[in-house]
């Protein structure tokens, strides 16, 4: 009963975060405590509608295999009838779509109810909590709506409030170019993003998602091979921008200026992963194109590697994160790309857990050491802040790929799908990664948590409403991968693209996984553990030197793009600016000084003074007498005509 | 007989004016209310007009004035009327008008002046949307022109130009265009009068004519069209003008010339150059959608390097008309639509863009970006309104501007393709200018000699209230605007396309 009720109503669940949005911006403000009750009230309550909707999808067989639409005319454009241009917004609801909107209404419960202790005594509280719960609203009507437009507007409004929250320390000069940094980024590719949809309206004359599966099904009826080829890469070019994907990451490690509440719920668990899911709700379209898929895994495949290199060498707890979570984005999109929509959702599922959980573990830590970031600078944190270090190290295992924690099973089920499809280079590359994942997340954890305290630290654990989150979440790290085992995968009989695969249990993999995992761990164990001095790891920095500097320095990408902007964009603009001010306005400006100085030059013959008349008269007869006196009267006789 | 409410939202202004003239100046409260009453009537009417034209029987209505002859021998008689493109338009006019009453709200120099010539701009904004005759179009359009230039030269201001240069600028550029457009109505009047027999200066009356005209005379009465109205609208190379008319003038009238005056441009274009010569237009509009483009590009590059930040509206106004021009160079459904329905959202957003940026210069005197910085901490409403603006002009989707600017896009790509994907590009140029002069303004360490600003407040709240609140509604509910549009777009449409399809025969 509540059941039906929750799937037929499922908009309510965007709903209630943006009425909390409204509410707080327009009742609750002035009361910081009221607000955020608000706020995390109105999400627990979407998340309880959202449980009900996907428990109804998962348990009912009939809406696995067929989504459950609700749509209706947003606007449209042309006769009634036959309309010209005809936009719908709709809720759709199928075992993907009902997966993220449990997930992120869930993590975002906790992620607010976190913030409550982490934001404290912020002046901002209560705009805090408006921006977060506007968050939710749009992030939950992305995954939520039935059509490509619909869904590119939330996509944009979750654009629009990671630019907020990253900026949220407004004073702050680095936060305030960090945050136009990860808009016009975003921006760029939701360029390509955009022409893609206007693409697809114009040939296959809708957007709304279940109508462009049946028709890209047969798209020979509409448009030839090379025109969806075109489609489908300028639609992947938006998720290359949200989900941080090379070479438009660039944002995403310097949206850490955000607070560490919003880095968790926006740049690991739910917004980045948007792209992931754009590409996924939209398989149909790159399953049609072998090329585009290719591009798909291959720009997957070379981000997680690209990334976790990056990651080796940084110092800062959340930039590590950051990079990580660059990298596992990376493995989602390389999932998709060898065809497995099973390996990329499960993957993201488990990211959104051990991630939010890693970051929200961050931010316990930069609270305790009142925002001091350098994971060289900590140490030993395990003794003062008990639940924060295990639950972190939870998140560690799960993500470096330690079975039975939830990472292991979504990355086993990816190195299984790139072998499966044959791509044995991708293969080889995510198992590196892999093996560089534990390393760097390991490093990290040895380093920050374990070994000698930093005497100029003073740690305290966290208040209860920053630790529970940590200990639920560190919950989903630890089993949300059971759903997925490759002996019973309930998972994949839930979320698919066509039919489940059942290959057989390859051991092999599996077992490799697990010791490229321990091998990590174990040499992070060797340089920064057993090593109290770190001698070894510093004197590997000095080997590698300009190896070293140039990961330091994030492969000196970020200062190519900012020598574009400034020296060619802003040049460019400067030259169309003078081009402006000197030529056109120089045209205009000369037209209306011609008109002037004609004005003044004819008005000498007009100035009603006898003495001027008499002065022309003079010099007119003067000219015809030198005339006169040079060339004889003939030529004269010519110039005056008639008169002799 | 019916209540004539094209007339009374006409006359509200006017009145409010003629009152006026026997205020005493130094009443300065009574002054401001009086023109805050006269433009709030014609508001609250024309949401009524809004609310309640019949969309389902479409065509002109709350007609009035169409048998009061008025120079008989040329056919002009005093036809008011509205239709689902001038309604919109008219709407538009007065959200504008009300909130740049408030706008002016800390007006000191000579407000009672000040506010005369406001109302009487204002109405005469509305009389070009709302006449459906020729004549009585030109006459209301010349008569825009006086009170903008004295109010320019009085209470502007001089930065890179002093407001004198502004303002004959601004007022030379109007009459140039109106020249242009001029003589097209003459030769047009001539040519239909010749063909018909008997003299109707009427848009239907003249169109039905009109439309009759030979390739050769459409080709070039279209081009002295495109060329009046183009100018009014800045479409590129003819948009100097505008940053530096902007620049110059206070803000009551940067909002209104922004947010309306020059969209008399895109009106004239679609209502009676496209719709009286769409044989020309046909001819012309290849050539319209690359100056368009160019537009767009040109301008968008153009922001990106000001500093002052009325320069950098200026700019991004320029740009985002050349959306306009290139969709009306689509001359489809969707175009149409588009030119229409964007033309309103980037009224509505140049305006409270403007209103806000005054705001700013009245409390920082300067208006340069390198001199302010994180106002977002003592003026918070002001950010606010500066934000919602800066969002809906690089077209963020949920405000008004998004939808028709996608509409644009899927009109033009249809059309023109690749030359249409450069224009699309300017969304990323505009999110870089308006991103940067949003983040160089508002956010940032607070500067010391900023930390005494006061917040908007009270009155001054009325523009940011009013058209944010049209920013969001539309951005959500873009049927409200796009069911009305339509209605007007369709049949005009419809009797272009009948020409163009035997149109094969000249």
């Amino acid at each position: 009963m509540l059941v039906e009720f929750a799937m037929q109503h499922a908009w309510l669940v965007p709903l209630l975060p943006a009425l909390a949005f409204v509410i707080i911006v327009f009742l609750t403000r002035p009361f910081r405590k009221l607000s955020a009750i608000v706020a995390v009230g109105s999400m627990a309550v979407a998340c309880f509608f959202a449980t009900l909707a996907a428990y109804g999808i998962f348990t009912n067989h009939e809406y696995i295999e067929k989504p459950l639409v609700y749509a209706t005319r947003w606007f449209s454009l042309g006769l009634p009838g036959m309309p010209d241009l005809r936009v719908d917004v709709g809720v759709q609801l199928d075992p993907v779509s009902a997966m993220m909107l449990f997930m992120v209404s869930f993590i975002a419960t906790f992620i607010f109810l976190y913030s409550i202790g982490y934001m404290e005594g912020d002046p901002g509280y209560s705009v805090f909590f408006s921006y977060l719960s506007l968050f939710g609203a749009s992030m939950l009507l992305l995954v939520i709506s039935s059509n490509l437009l619909q869904m590119f507007v939330a996509w944009e409004l979750v654009g629009l409030c990671s630019y907020l929250l990253i900026g949220f320390f407004t004073h702050k000069i680095s936060a305030r170019e960090a945050a136009k940094k990860a808009f016009v980024t975003c921006r760029i590719a939701d360029f390509g993003l955009l022409l893609g949809l206007l693409a697809l309206q114009i040939v296959f004359g809708t957007l709304n998602l279940t109508e462009l599966a049946e028709k890209i099904e047969h798209f020979e009826e509409y448009t030839t091979f090379g025109m969806l080829t075109l489609i489908a890469v300028l639609v992947f070019i938006g998720p290359i921008g949200k989900s941080g994907q090379f070479p438009l990451h660039v944002w995403l490690p310097d949206a850490m200026e955000g607070p560490t509440p919003v880095s968790a719920l926006i740049h690991a668990a739910t917004m980045v992963v948007a792209g992931v899911y754009l590409v996924g709700r939209t398989m149909f379209l790159f399953h049609e194109v072998p090329s585009a898929m290719q591009l798909v895994a291959v720009t997957g495949g070379f981000t997680a590697l690209f990334a976790a290199t990056i990651a080796i060498t940084q110092r800062e707890i959340k930039r590590i994160l950051a990079y990580s979570t660059v990298s596992q984005l990376g493995y989602m999109m390389l999932a998709l790309g060898v065809g497995s929509l099973t390996a990329s959702m499960f993957h993201l599922w488990t990211h959104a857990f051990f991630k939010a959980l890693m970051f929200l573990g961050a931010g316990s830590v930069l609270h305790a050491l009142h925002h001091k970031a350098d994971v060289w600078e900590m140490g030993g944190l395990y003794k003062k802040m008990p639940i924060t270090t295990w639950t972190f190290v939870i998140g560690g295992l799960a993500i470096a790929g330690i079975p039975p924690f939830a990472g292991f099973w979504s990355k086993d089920e990816i190195l299984v799908a790139a072998l499966n499809g044959g791509h044995y280079v991708l293969f080889a590359m995510a198992a590196f990664t892999a093996f560089l994942t534990a390393f760097y997340m390991w490093r990290m954890i040895f380093l920050a948590f374990f070994g000698e305290e930093n005497p100029a630290n003073h740690p305290h654990e966290s208040p209860w409403t920053m630790t529970l989150p940590l200990v639920v979440l560190s919950v989903g790290a630890i089993g949300a991968g059971w759903l997925g085992t490759p002996w019973y995968n309930i998972w994949g009989e839930w979320i698919k693209f066509g039919h489940p695969h059942h290959g057989p249990v390859n051991y092999g993999a599996m077992l490799l996984s697990i010791v490229l995992a321990a091998a990590g761990i174990y040499l992070a164990y060797m340089l920064y553990l057993k090593d109290a001095k770190k001698k070894r790891a510093r004197k590997m920095a000095e080997w590698f030197g300009p190896v070293y500097r140039m990961l330091y320095n994030k492969y000196y990408i970020d200062e190519l793009y900012l020598w574009f902007n400034h020296a060619l964009v802003d040049g460019t603009a400067r030259l169309f600016y003078l081009f402006d001010i000197y030529v056109v306005d120089g045209i205009v400006n000369g037209i209306g000084a011609f008109a002037r100085l004609s004005g003044d030059g004819l008005r000498v013959f007009q100035s009603g003074r006898i003495q001027n008349y008499v002065l022309i008269f003079f010099l007119g007869v003067l000219a015809v007498a030198v005339l006169m006196a040079f060339t004889g009267p003939s030529a004269a006789s010519l110039v005056l005509g008639g008169v002799k | 007989m019916e209540f004539p409410i094209l007339l009374t939202i006409l006359l509200a202004p006017v009145f409010a004016a003629l009152i006026l003239v026997f205020v005493p100046k130094e009443e300065h409260m009574l002054i401001k209310s009086i023109a805050a009453a006269g433009t709030f009537v014609s508001m609250a009417l024309s949401l009524v007009a809004y609310f309640t034209y019949n969309q389902e029987i479409g065509g002109l209505q709350f007609v009035f004035g169409h048998d009061i002859p008025w120079i008989k021998d040329l056919g002009v008689t005093f036809f008011l009327a509205a239709d689902g493109i001038s309604l919109p338009m008219l709407l538009l006019t007065n959200l504008i008008g009300f909130s740049a009453v408030f706008a002016s709200w800390n007006i000191t120099n000579r407000p009672r002046e000040f506010f005369i010539l406001l109302m009487l701009l204002i109405a005469g904004v509305m009389g070009t949307f709302i006449a459906h005759d020729l004549f009585i179009f030109l006459l209301f359009y010349e008569v825009v022109v006086i009170p903008i230039y004295i109010l320019v030269i009085i209470w502007g201001s001089s930065k890179r130009v002093t407001k004198e240069y502004a303002g004959m600028k601004l007022t030379i550029y109007l009459l140039i265009g109106s020249a242009f457009l001029l003589v097209g109505v003459i030769a047009l009047f001539v040519k239909t009068t010749a063909l018909a027999g008997a003299p109707d200066m009427s848009f239907t009356g003249l169109a039905q004519v009109a439309q009759q005209l030979s390739r050769f005379d459409q080709i070039w009465l279209f081009a002295l069209m495109l060329l009046g109205f183009g100018s009014l609208i800045s479409m590129w190379p003819f948009h100097s003008w505008s940053p530096d008319g902007y620049a110059g003038a206070p803000t009551a009238v940067s909002m209104i010339h922004a947010g309306v005056l020059k969209k008399i441009g895109g009106y004239g274009l679609v209502k009676i150059a496209v719709y009286m010569l769409p044989v020309g237009a046909a001819f012309w509009a290849p050539y319209m959608a690359v100056l368009g483009v160019i537009g767009v590009a040109y301008a968008a590059m153009g922001a990106l390097a000001q500093k002052d930040l009325k320069y950098v509206v200026g700019y991004s106004s320029v740009s985002h008309m050349g959306y306009v021009i290139l969709a009306v160079a689509c001359l489809n459904v969707i175009g149409l639509n588009g030119a229409v329905a964007n033309m309103f959202a980037h009224g509505v957003m140049a305006a409270l863009f403007f209103s806000m940026i005054g705001f700013i210069y009245e409390k920082t005197h300067t208006r340069w970006i390198p001199d302010m910085g994180g106002l977002a901490r003592q003026t918070p409403r002001l950010a606010v309104g500066f934000m919602l603006a800066a969002m809906a002009s690089l077209g963020l989707p949920g405000l008004v501007s998004f939808i028709p600017e996608f509409t644009i896009f899927v009109g033009s790509f249809q059309v023109y393709g690749g030359l249409a994907v450069i224009g699309i590009a300017g969304i990323i140029i505009t999110a870089l200018y308006v991103l940067r002069a949003g983040a160089n303004t508002l956010f940032g360490p607070p500067r010391p000699e900023y930390v005494h600003l006061e917040d908007i407040k009270g009155p001054e709240l009325v523009p940011l209230v009013v058209l944010g609140t049209v920013l969001v509604v539309g951005g959500f509910l873009p049927s409200l605007l796009f069911d009305m549009i339509n209605s007007g777009v369709v049949p005009l449409h419809a009797a272009i396309s009948d020409v163009l399809q035997i149109g094969g025969k000249f």
